[in-house]
């Protein structure tokens, strides 16, 4: 019995001790913020557009990180949901379409010449990407663009475009060559180098 | 050399892999380089090398000479251009380039006026009493770039900051068909060596190793007669078997001096410098007799035409026309580069450039097209092959699959793209197209990392921003809220402090006025006033005349605005007038 006594002692010590160094080192030790968070915002494109329904891929994160659905970035896209499953371990859901469709890269460009300098689309860009001043020409800095569609609603005279970003030379990358599965079912190709 | 001198070490490293092709050489290297008339007009892409493109310095309708700077480079890793003949710029304009993605990009077109003028050129046969900042100011200004294939300029490569002890000329040429370095090293030889001897200078090494495959006996011969006469630090001219890749830069350094560049490192961290021999006598050209780079040797072969050969072409030169000269107007297939290593050529209508040592206009059954890709069998045969010890399978299964992680684990980025596991491969997979199409996938997720981090910094900064304007807008509105409730208590109170203050304040700032005044009148203010009170009268005076104009109706309220301002006016000018005759007594 006494025996028994000095075992349940001894290991409630040391639980005791354990559970004091445990005590101290959460508190002491505590990240700051949530590091699913950033997780999570890494893998979101940034394009800072709201189409998710919150106002920035921040909050977006947040949301993620507190149980909301990882399908409604549409410009990440297939991509970004499958890099979110992958992270969080659930499965892949197909993009939410009420939230918008996949669309290719674009950016913003402002008809200069009709351009009334009113300024709303550089409060309304969320990345400060548009450039001038009152009774001024506006223009789009194109590199800094996240093509997130948000100055065309509150331009009053509907001077702005999305057009789809210019691939030159230095952006062409080559292409996946197409898969046959079987090679009697492929049709003859036609450019091969060697 | 020193007939006492040591016997120069020539020992040499064998190639890890790689694959022996038909090497189909003796079609093209029979004839000495060729030369063609001027061609009816030359079309100058902007981009002919790795780097920026270069910004056009002329304008349509120009008269350009020979030789002339028409494009400057821009930026640290550029090229300049020239124009190769004289005559007029006719157009600048987006035009077919020869590049895998067919797309076009802007060029400068030039009509020849058949004058051939060269501008003034400053020959410097002395070379060697000019400074080493001379020589890089001339090359960097030639547009002189790698014309082994790459396009790297040159400029850029020879200021490099790293110290610098040997310098490797490569003349092996190993892909099949082209032969245009041999032909350069039999015809030219002793200008590669005087290009050498200018790049080991500006270089500051201590040895120049050539290495030349033993499929060329002559132009080794020739090399070595030339380096009888040659003058710089010492140089060895290192032979080896011929196999497919050696003339990849790491392999080649590896054949001559045994030491592997590591991993994403380049041949300068080793010490080293390799040079293709056209640049070398690009080199000379440029700096002996102030000739930039306009021309280049590029290798004409395959069974389509009847005489294949080597030719120096203007760079620019239409390859329709180029075709057409040697009695070739159709072909079914153009492949710039060799078998190995080239690229279909998407337009003919796309001009020669810097970089194109050899067009190959192969019949289909010199060089049939491949069958379709199979499954992977794991042979294996690719491992053996492969010149840069990577495991080509994997690598195949990540591109298929876009596991760009799994990509660069296997190291893709070690990759020189040579073709040689596709070219032993069983199934006839197209290896290396995916391994092109891997490496752009992780280009083009590193740039839009890079661009993503960017929009979120701005974003942040914004927000922190507007977080700021908003409070401080608060800030304002609670203390004048503060202020204001103050004063309500101060009169409910009847303490008069706060009204104390204020009026101490309101006297404070009256003495403080009254003693400029006695410093004597603001003059500067007095007279703008004088000019705003003139602005304001013309336009009160504008708005008048099209008031009368308009709305007669409303015109007296205009006139009477008219008139207080000239009142103004007038009181202005009377105090200025008032305040210059106080200060001039």
């Amino acid at each position: 019995m006494f025996i028994i006594l000095i075992a349940v002692s001894a290991l409630g010590l040391l639980a005791l001790i354990f559970g004091a160094v445990l005590g101290y080192a959460s508190v002491r030790f505590k990240p700051e913020g949530n590091p699913i968070i950033e997780q999570i915002d890494a893998i979101l494109p940034q394009t800072q557009c709201g189409q998710c329904g919150y106002p920035g891929c921040r909050p977006y994160a947040e949301a993620i990180a507190n149980g909301d659905k990882i399908n409604k970035c549409p410009p990440g896209g297939e991509s970004t949901i499958q890099a979110l499953a992958d992270l969080l371990d659930v499965e892949p859901l197909p993009l939410d379409g009420d939230h918008g469709e996949e669309k290719p890269k674009m950016v913003a460009l402002i008809r200069e010449d009709e351009c009334i300098g009113c300024t709303k689309c550089i409060q309304a860009c969320p990345v400060d990407a548009i450039l001038g001043a009152a009774k001024q020409m506006h223009t789009v800095i194109a590199d800094e663009c996240t093509g997130c569609d948000l100055c065309l609603d509150p331009c009053p005279v509907d001077c702005i475009d999305m057009v789809p970003v210019n691939t030159g030379l230095q952006d062409w990358h080559w292409q996946k060559p197409q898969d046959n599965l079987i090679a009697t079912d492929a049709q003859p190709k036609q450019e091969a180098s060697a | 050399m020193n007939a006492f001198s040591p016997a120069p070490n020539t020992q040499v490293w064998p190639l890890i892999g790689g694959v022996e092709p038909k090497e189909n050489k003796q079609q093209s290297n029979g004839l000495s380089i060729g030369y063609l008339p001027l061609p009816p007009f030359l079309v100058l892409p902007v981009n002919q090398h790795i780097g920026v493109a270069a910004e056009p310095l002329v304008a349509v309708g120009d008269q350009v000479l020979k030789g002339q700077l028409i494009a400057s480079s821009s930026g640290k890793i550029s090229a300049c251009l020239h124009a190769p003949t004289s005559g007029k710029v006719v157009a600048i304009e987006p035009r077919p380039v020869p590049h895998a993605s067919g797309l076009d990009s802007l060029a400068i077109i030039i009509e020849p006026d058949q004058q051939d003028q060269w501008r003034e050129q400053e020959p410097w046969p002395n070379w060697q009493q000019r400074s080493s900042e001379e020589l890089l100011a001339r090359l960097s200004e030639s547009g002189i770039v790698g014309l082994g294939g790459a396009g790297f300029p040159t400029a850029s490569k020879l200021s490099i900051d790293q110290q610098i002890h040997t310098l490797v000329v490569n003349g092996t040429e190993c892909e099949p068909y082209i032969t245009a370095d041999d032909l350069i090293m039999r015809e030219r030889a002793a200008q590669i060596l005087a290009g050498v001897a200018i790049m080991a200078k500006l270089l500051q090494v201590k040895q120049v190793l050539i290495g030349i495959e033993d499929n060329k006996p002559e132009a080794i011969a020739a090399m070595r007669a030339a380096l009888e006469h040659y003058q710089g630090p010492e140089a060895v001219i290192k032979t080896f078997p011929t196999k497919y890749p050696s003339g990849g830069e790491k392999q080649l350094i590896w054949i001559l001096t045994g030491q592997e560049v590591p991993s994403g490192r380049l041949p300068a961290d080793l010490g080293m410098v390799c040079v293709n021999v056209g640049t070398a006598a690009a080199v000379q050209q440029c700096i002996v007799d102030d000739h930039p780079l306009i021309s280049r040797i590029t290798t004409l072969t395959g069974q389509v035409l009847a005489q294949p050969r080597n030719y120096e072409l203007l760079i620019g030169t239409p390859i329709v026309w180029l075709l057409a000269q040697l009695g070739v107007t159709q072909a079914e297939r153009i492949i710039m580069g060799g078998p190995m290593m080239g690229e279909p050529l998407a337009n003919p209508q796309s001009p020669v450039v810097k970089t194109c040592n050899c067009l190959l206009l192969p019949t289909q059954q010199e060089l049939p097209l491949p069958p379709s890709a199979s499954p992977c069998i794991r042979c294996g045969f690719c491992d053996d092959v492969c010149p840069a010890s990577l495991l080509p399978q994997q690598l195949y299964y990540h591109a298929r699959s876009r596991n760009l992680e799994g990509l660069a684990q296997q190291h893709l980025f070690d990759c020189i793209e040579c073709g040689a596991c596709a070219y032993v491969c069983p199934s006839s997979i197209p290896l290396v197209q995916y391994y092109r199409y891997g490496k752009g996938e992780i280009r083009q997720e590193q740039q839009q990392q890079a661009k993503s981090e960017r929009a979120k910094v701005r974003f942040e900064n914004r927000q922190a921003r507007l977080a700021q304007e908003s409070a401080e807008k608060e800030a304002k509105r609670k203390a004048r809220a503060e202020a204001a409730a103050k004063a309500q208590a101060a009169k409910a109170a009847g303490d008069n402090s706060a009204i104390d203050q204020v009026i101490k304040a309101a006297q404070a700032k009256s003495a403080a006025a009254a003693a400029t005044k006695a410093e004597g009148p603001d003059l500067e203010a007095l007279k703008s006033a004088v000019e705003q009170a003139k602005n304001k009268l013309m336009m009160a005076e504008e708005r008048l005349a099209k008031a009368e104009q308009e709305m007669p109706e409303n015109a007296a309220a205009f006139r009477t605005a008219r008139d207080k301002f000239a009142e103004k006016l007038a009181k202005a000018e009377a105090n200025w007038q008032k305040a210059q005759q106080e200060t001039k007594t």
